[in-house]
């Protein structure tokens, strides 16, 4: 319980409070949001400020996810497991559907990744969604740098830098038009340190595969990405079975893992206060097309 | 571990780039891909030495036009605290961007170069953290290195700011010389600068006291969801959500709800499912109140003896952030705390310069980056404070009705 002789909060708390803060004022001022859930640590911690911002009501509103058909098992167990527990309703976009359908068209060239956009927007759009929270932290990339918490996209779903509205003190505007959406990004203030700071302190359940475990792998563009039935080997590559875990989750194929032994959240919390690469710099390798491959995506509507 | 959330400004070339570079390298926030992309660019553009500047800029397009046009946020932590930066560029015509990284900010951080001294546009910087009353502001002089760690040099900017800074309110104000490039008083005291006595930046950023910058005293709930779970298990549960404005709270005090005039007493203050022994600003709590009342988002929970003043005549200090000028009988959407309506402009007052502090009373419309004194008129009372007394209940945003954009935000003196 957060009681200061000096009436502060600690950094987690105010964190924590400024984040609940944003949940209320959007339920509050949206007709129709939605979380968008990709099972990985952020938004998982979205979802514990989500539960406290509402408690003892439920989350009144749902829950998107795309499914990739490359998720790790381990993450949709976890993501089932959450959305029993807190009794949300879970809608699921799946981009194979949307392949079949013709909403989005594979050409050859483009990542699974890159897919979800097409069917993540599509799915906002079917869904009449009018605000879609996000787990993106400004920390994460320079592009996100000046993100807005709320951030304004176009009938197309489009982000436009120079169009964002100014935010000021904790006044958030929830203005928009017919067809337009805002995304919303109640984790901007925090760093992937205070996000596992906050994983461990609330003592809750992330899914497995970012602790250390013995997993198959192959080693390709310099990372590691687990071995299995979605990956054809190239020439030259060899699996082999090292004590790995995985900094952030998202498609198989394209998320690589480290090696560790770190076994705890605490152990994660040591390993990080050292490490000397970012999550998105090691491990993903839809980023690392160019500098500005993040600026783009989010241009087009990525998360 | 606490929070300090700080607001850099300076002209261009000032070195803000470098010492913001710096302080994140110095607190191990940069990553090696992050410093080899950086080192990556400053080789392929045949720089001698690492720019760290290229460490914080941002965008594409305005990397590109090689200035930062916008509000960065930037994270770093030592041991003690973590601190956000809100990076604002220091352009003539950038005004509402200060204003906007100032709003939240505990401290203001403003970088002149000390060949220079003191320009209109630090000036400035100081009037804008000053109108938003940013409790700390620190100068950092800049480029020691360049005029030999002069003391004589820092003693007369040191000297003619403090001066100007006495017509400002400005209730904590620190001068530091610094050099970024070579990191002297950024986090180790400076050898060639032994003259110089007080903490180095990263010390005085760790240690500034800003406990009691809050408004304690007059406890302020605006009310901004009521929790009605509609379950069997809390069946009768009725909560006010809302972040802390203002005062402490706690159970079994006596407490007036606005517009209404109800009065009733605190049962119970929830955070998530433990109850509190009392809640201040910023904590995002639930109150639950002894008495079933018709209580709703918009209303204010403060004291019976202690509450603002509804009131539908506003005079404040607005900051213009459109193109198109503000002018008088304009309508415009306006969202204070958790209220939301419509103003209507009644008199524009006078334009404020701030580079001058003189008040231009012939003006009769605000443009774009200007700041003004403002007469407004709303569909609603707002139940508000001076922005002096309090920054939560003391401001509001101004909003185009037809575009949704944010084009104002204001700082309220007094109601009439
Ligand atoms: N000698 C010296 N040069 C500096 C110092 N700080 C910044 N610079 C240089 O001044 C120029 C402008 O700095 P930059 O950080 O880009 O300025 P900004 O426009 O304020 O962000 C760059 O060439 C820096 O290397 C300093 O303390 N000493």
């Amino acid at each position: 319980m957060p009681t200061h002789a000096d009436y502060r909060l600690s950094q987690l708390d105010e964190l924590e409070a400024e984040s609940i803060h944003i949940f209320r004022e959007v339920a509050a001022e949206f007709e129709k949001p939605v979380l968008m859930f990709s099972g990985g640590k952020d938004s998982i911690c979205m979802m514990r400020l989500a539960e406290k911002a509402f408690y003892p009501a439920k989350i009144p509103f749902p829950v998107l996810q795309v499914d990739t058909g490359f998720d790790f098992p381990e993450v949709l167990s976890c993501r089932d497991s959450w959305v029993s527990r807190l009794g949300v309703r879970m809608i699921i976009a799946s981009v194979d559907e949307a392949l079949e359908n013709g909403v989005i068209v594979d050409d050859g060239k483009m990542s699974r990744n890159r897919m979800q956009i097409g069917t993540l927007l599509h799915a906002l759009e079917e869904g009449a969604f009018t605000a879609a929270f996000g787990g993106g932290r400004r920390d994460e990339e320079k592009a996100r740098a000046k993100e807005r918490v709320y951030s304004h996209r176009d009938e197309f779903g489009q982000w436009d830098p120079k169009m964002q509205r100014p935010e000021l003190w904790s006044l958030y505007n929830g203005k928009i038009r017919e067809g337009e959406h805002m995304r919303i990004f109640p984790l901007s203030n925090w760093t992937e340190l205070d996000v596992w700071h906050y994983i461990a302190r609330e003592g809750i359940e992330i899914p497995d595969i970012y602790l250390s475990h013995q997993r198959e792998v192959i080693e390709r563009d310099g990372m590691l990405l687990s071995n299995g039935d979605h990956l054809t080997l190239r020439a030259g590559e060899t699996p082999s079975v090292r004590t790995v875990r995985f900094r952030t989750v998202g498609d198989m194929t394209l998320t690589g893992c480290v090696e560790s032994d770190a076994n705890t959240t605490a152990d994660i919390i040591d390993e990080i206060a050292v490490a000397r690469v970012t999550e998105r710099g090691a491990t993903r390798g839809d980023d690392r097309f160019s500098e500005a491959a993040m600026e783009d995506r989010k241009k087009e509507g990525y998360f | 571990m606490d929070l300090l959330r700080f607001a850099t400004a300076g002209s261009v070339d000032d070195g803000k780039s470098t010492l913001i570079g710096r302080l994140l390298l110095d607190s191990k926030a940069i990553f090696e891909d992050q410093l080899e992309a950086v080192e990556a660019t400053s080789s392929a553009k045949g720089y001698d030495y690492t720019d760290l500047a290229l460490l914080t800029d941002g965008l594409r397009s305005e990397r590109e036009q090689g200035i930062t046009i916008d509000v960065a946020y930037r994270y770093f932590a030592t041991p003690t605290r973590k601190f956000i930066i809100a990076d604002t560029p220091g352009h003539v015509q950038y005004t509402r961007n200060m204003v906007t990284g100032a709003s939240t900010a505990d401290l203001g951080l403003v970088l002149v170069d000390a060949r220079h001294g003191l320009t209109e546009q630090s000036r400035r910087h100081a009037v804008i953290l000053s109108l938003l009353r940013v409790p700390h502001l620190v100068l950092a002089v800049n480029k020691m290195d360049l005029v030999d760690y002069d003391q004589a040099v820092f003693e007369k900017i040191q000297q003619e700011f403090t001066a100007f800074a006495t017509k400002l309110t400005i209730p904590d104000l620190t001068i530091i010389p610094i050099s970024a490039l070579k990191g002297d008083n950024v986090v180790t005291r400076s050898e060639p600068m032994s003259w110089y006595e007080g903490p180095s930046l990263i010390h005085h950023l760790e240690h500034v006291h800003v406990a009691s910058d809050r408004d304690l005293v007059d406890a302020r709930l605006p009310v901004q969801f009521v929790v009605r779970p509609k379950s069997d298990d809390f069946h009768d549960y009725r909560g006010y959500a809302g972040m802390v404005a203002g005062g402490v709270l706690k159970p079994g005090d006596d407490v007036l709800v606005l517009p209404s005039g109800f009065t009733s007493r605190i049962s119970a203050i929830d955070l998530f499912d433990q109850e509190l022994t009392e809640a201040y600003p910023p904590m995002s709590v639930t109150v639950r109140l002894e008495d079933n009342l018709d209580v709703s988002r918009g209303d204010m929970i403060c004291r019976p003896q202690n509450a603002p003043t509804p009131s539908q005549d506003i005079d404040a200090m607005i900051c213009w952030m459109t193109n198109a000028p503000l002018r008088p009988r304009q309508k415009l959407a306006i969202k204070h705390t958790t209220r939301s309506g419509r103003a209507m402009v009644k008199d524009i007052q006078y334009r404020l310069d701030v580079n001058t502090l003189h008040r231009d009373l012939e003006t009769k419309e605000l443009g774009l980056n200007e700041i003004g004194r403002v007469q407004l008129r709303t569909t609603v009372p707002l139940l508000c404070d001076p922005y002096a007394t309090n920054k939560t209940t003391g401001s509001f945003i101004l909003i185009d009705e037809a575009t949704g954009v944010t084009v104002g935000a204001g700082m309220i003196n007094s109601t009439t």
